[in-house]
């Protein structure tokens, strides 16, 4: 079954992909991979760039020092170091979620956010007039509260079993009460920004280095997998990124 | 006050599937159009940082902009609609090409027996079979008179299927103009699985092409390269079939097409027999114009079909309470919460690599392909095993009892993000007099016009349903000898908040009858013979197959419509 089907492409470089597809309406252009920007020579200045060892990428644009180092605490025991390879931290997740929030996606620019707001039941969803941006700084300063109340200490400083039973409190909403927002809503943020931070492409300012796609050997983002897509055996493929793509 | 501009003979509104086959249609014929579209004009160069799980799928970057527009949404009467404030359950279109430039891609005719459905379920099991308050009726048109127009769509797009003839779904005049999609090792599986328990597997119809095709309008176009990243993406190689690289460029090529996007309409002007034209809003400049035109198409999807009809108070609208009226009537979905997910310890997929309508499927519980008798429920759906891409954000499984994160939930995911098959059914949603669609009393999109509101839930149809094939899935998935393995079968209340499909359907339907149905086989609506309303607002009830196959053979059925009532006038049938 292997390469039985000559009309595809043989080669998965782009230039090569070009010359084998003719995207084309009697000269009238409609395929984007023959546009004059893919072809520029930038490629060799943007990775002399990248060889530096400043990350840039890693300053805060909405968390203050406090509230990012509880982000990073609390997301470490969403997605742990262990065994298998880096946790939040070393990933940069906490950069990611600060990003993020910074983003309109923190302030909920593309969603309805007009009243009247009531309660709804859960069937219909999101129905609050704070912004993600919102919800996050309450349950950051729920954390440091509860933590302070219930041990004592700072979340920061609680031990790792200690900080899990603080965040299963937040999850499951029923011990401690947020004024405002509610914990679950903080905990959902929490949880799904952190998968996001592991695994989106690293220009967000998470999955360091590609690192979150690596322990899965997930190889990002390919060009085309129309050569392999048939095979048995498992592909170990190394990924790229994003930026990777520049200058293609 | 608006800027009135001189009339013309046809204006289309919303220029996705429906609006683009109709503007290829009409301009090829000669005739003068003018497309508008609320969003932006889009080319695959704008797909250069595509393959961005976060920015496509998780941001909605192509979708419509809901602080805008949404709809509202509540369970029953009883309860207050309340709007849709972030993406769930369908994601919509918007811009050039509408969802069909972020589509999957996957490919399916409806069965001759969606088109009778009432018909055939009385003469198989008697009227009694049909439940009290299902508005289940037929179409006003059969399979074999729409078959031409699937043949048509599928040479436009350039579908990729089997050669052979399926036994379960309807017959084609002609092969497909492509062979289908590759194989992978969990299509094998799946169809192996399945032929050993006598079901008749095939490889799902793609609109992704197995290889370079030229239609017959002269469009060429590459080979699908199976990058993963499609489904909610656009395609960077033209290969997905999609309106801005089919039927808008041919459209344009004719000279006759003058295409305005940021352009939102807001109303249709009639005289009470006859539309006159419409109302947009540049919205750049905020510039309210009216644009008179002899002939109206809608194809501003569902959900703004219905709307701009009922806020332009064309046609009657629907009463829940006597069911009478048309405009908001047969709003239905598609049934798709059954599944069984395999889990194997000692195997590894490729399962990150995939195509939007890569799978196999079976049709061998779909529509009335097997014996209802025993069953309390009308209808089935297909299973399938698809392989669309598993990108890692979003595809995470885990066995049950396993937490939601932490170290087992790492240690688990990490396990499993290569080692997962599921199944999945997608079933028909059958309509009832108290699904509908109508006017939001409170809430308003961003141009004053109020939201459409839906009021929706499942029924027991649609749970039994979803459990017996959820059952039948199961059983296949164990010929598939996983390790492990869960069905899912439950279904509570329909929710707006997990994403489900963007299958939305009916609100304007066809049918043969106009006091229970709004448009004839034409899609030529029987209260204003100039306006044609297309799009699976149409559908009398939702099938057990994607739409756009259906809705692409209406589009053009309603084309051929259009061009016969500009030549004789008249209502069409
Ligand atoms: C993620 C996703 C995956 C899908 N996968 C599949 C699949 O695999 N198979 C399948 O069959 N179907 C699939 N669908 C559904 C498919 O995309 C639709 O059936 C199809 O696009 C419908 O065509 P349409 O022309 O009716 O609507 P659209 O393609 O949505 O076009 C409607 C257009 O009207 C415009 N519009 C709306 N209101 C106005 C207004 N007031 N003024 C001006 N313009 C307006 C919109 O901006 C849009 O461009 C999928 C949909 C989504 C979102
Ligand atoms: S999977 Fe194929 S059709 Fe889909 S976006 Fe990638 S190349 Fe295009």
């Amino acid at each position: 079954m292997a390469d039985t089907n000559s009309k595809q492409p043989k080669s998965s470089s782009r230039r090569e992909f070009l010359k084998n597809s003719g995207i084309a309406l009697g000269g009238l252009v409609v395929g984007g991979v023959l546009g004059g920007s893919l072809f520029g020579s930038k490629k060799a200045e943007v990775e002399k760039v990248v060889e530096k060892s400043v990350n840039y990428n890693q300053a805060l644009m909405f968390f203050n020092q406090e509230q990012f180092q509880l982000t990073e605490a609390a997301c470490e025991r969403i997605f742990p170091q262990d065994e298998h390879g880096p946790g939040a931290k070393e990933l940069g997740v906490a950069f990611y979620i600060d990003h993020q929030l910074a983003s309109p996606w923190g302030i909920n620019a593309k969603d309805y956010m007009t009243g009247p707001f009531y309660p709804g039941e859960p069937t219909q969803g999101m129905q609050t007039s704070l912004k993600r941006a919102e919800i996050f700084t309450l349950g950051l300063q729920g954390l440091a509260d509860y933590s302070k109340k219930k041990y004592n200490k700072r979340f920061t400083d609680l031990t790792e079993a200690e900080q899990d039973e603080t965040l299963k409190v937040f999850e499951a909403g029923k011990e401690y009460q947020l004024a405002g927002t509610s914990t679950t809503g903080f905990f959902s943020l929490l949880r799904s920004m952190t998968i996001e931070g592991v695994y989106a492409d690293p220009m967000y300012g998470g999955n360091k280095d590609m690192q979150g796609w690596k322990m899965r050997n997930y190889p990002g983002n390919q060009m085309s997998f129309a050569k392999d897509i048939e095979k048995d055996e498992f592909m170990k493929i190394e990924p790229k990124s994003l930026h990777d793509h520049m200058g293609h | 006050m608006s800027k009135k501009l001189p009339k013309v003979p046809v204006v289309i509104v919303g220029m996705g599937w429906a609006g683009g086959i109709i503007a290829s249609e009409l301009t090829k014929a000669g005739v003068k159009v003018v497309g508008l579209e609320r969003g932006k004009g889009r080319s695959t160069s704008d797909y250069y940082m595509a393959h961005d799980e976060l920015r496509y799928a998780l941001r909605y970057e192509m979708m419509q902009d809901l602080s805008k527009e949404t709809v509202t949404f509540r369970n029953n009467e009883k309860m207050r609609a309340l709007p849709m404030r972030t993406y769930g359950s369908f994601l919509l279109g918007d811009g050039l090409g509408g969802a069909g430039s972020h589509w999957n891609g996957q490919y399916g005719r409806f069965l001759p027996y969606d088109f009778e459905i009432r018909s055939k379920t009385i003469e198989r099991y008697g009227e009694k079979k049909i439940p009290k308050g299902m508005t289940i009726q037929d179409w006003g048109i059969t399979y074999d008179e729409l078959e031409p127009y699937f043949d048509k769509y599928e040479k436009m797009a350039g579908i990729s299927g089997e050669a052979e003839q399926n036994p379960m779904v309807g017959k084609r005049s002609n092969p497909f103009p492509t062979p289908p999609m590759k194989v992978t090792p969990g299509m094998k599986m799946f169809m192996d699985a399945a032929k050993k328990l006598n079901y008749h597997p095939y490889i799902i119809p793609s609109a992704n092409l197995s290889e370079m095709y030229k239609n017959p309008d002269g469009i060429e176009r590459a080979a699908c390269q199976y990058c993963a990243f499609c489904e909610r993406f656009g395609c960077e190689y033209g290969a997905k079939a999609d309106p801005v690289v089919t039927v808008i460029p041919v459209a344009e090529k004719t000279g006759n097409l003058d295409l305005r996007t940021h352009s939102n309409v807001t109303k249709i002007l009639h005289d009470g027999k006859k539309a006159t034209g419409v109302v947009y809003v540049n919205t750049i400049t905020g510039e309210e114009i009216e644009q008179p035109a002899d002939l109206v198409v809608m194809t501003s999807y569902v959900l703004n079909n219905v709307r701009l009809l009922l806020t332009s108070k064309l046609g009657k609208p629907y009463d829940p309470a006597s069911g009478k009226g048309v405009i908001g009537k047969n709003y239905a979905y598609q049934v798709n919460s059954g599944k069984a997910v395999g889990f194997f310890d000692d195997k590894e997929f490729n399962t990150f690599m995939g195509a939007g309508a890569l799978g196999a499927e079976i049709s061998d519980f779909n529509g009335d392909n097997f014996d209802h008798s025993n069953l309390n429920f009308l209808h089935g759906a297909g299973i399938r095993f698809t392989q669309t891409g598993a990108r890692p954000i979003a595809t995470n499984p885990v066995p049950k009892g396993t937490p939601s994160w932490g170290k087992d939930f790492k240690q688990q995911s990490l396990k499993y993000a290569n080692s997962t098959l599921t199944l999945a059914s997608q079933g028909a949603s059958l309509p009832w007099q108290h699904h509908y669609l109508d006017l939001d009393p409170t809430y308003k999109d961003a141009y004053g016009t109020p939201l459409l509101r839906i009021t929706f839930d499942w029924e027991d149809q649609d749970r039994e349903l979803n459990k017996y094939l959820a059952e039948r899935a199961g059983e296949i998935m164990k010929e598939m000898n996983p390790t492990k393995m869960e069905v899912s079968k439950e279904m509570k209340s329909y929710n707006i908040t997990p994403y489900q499909s963007t299958h939305n359907t009916g609100g304007v339907i066809m049918g043969a009858d106009p006091s229970t149905s709004a448009v004839n086989s034409y899609l030529q609506m029987w209260d204003a013979e100039n306006v044609f309303v297309v799009g699976a607002s149409a559908f009398a009830h939702n099938g057990g197959y994607n739409p756009t196959a259906t809705v692409g053979a209406l589009s053009y059925r309603a084309a051929e419509g259009i061009l016969k009532y500009i030549k004789q006038g008249g209502s069409l049938v």
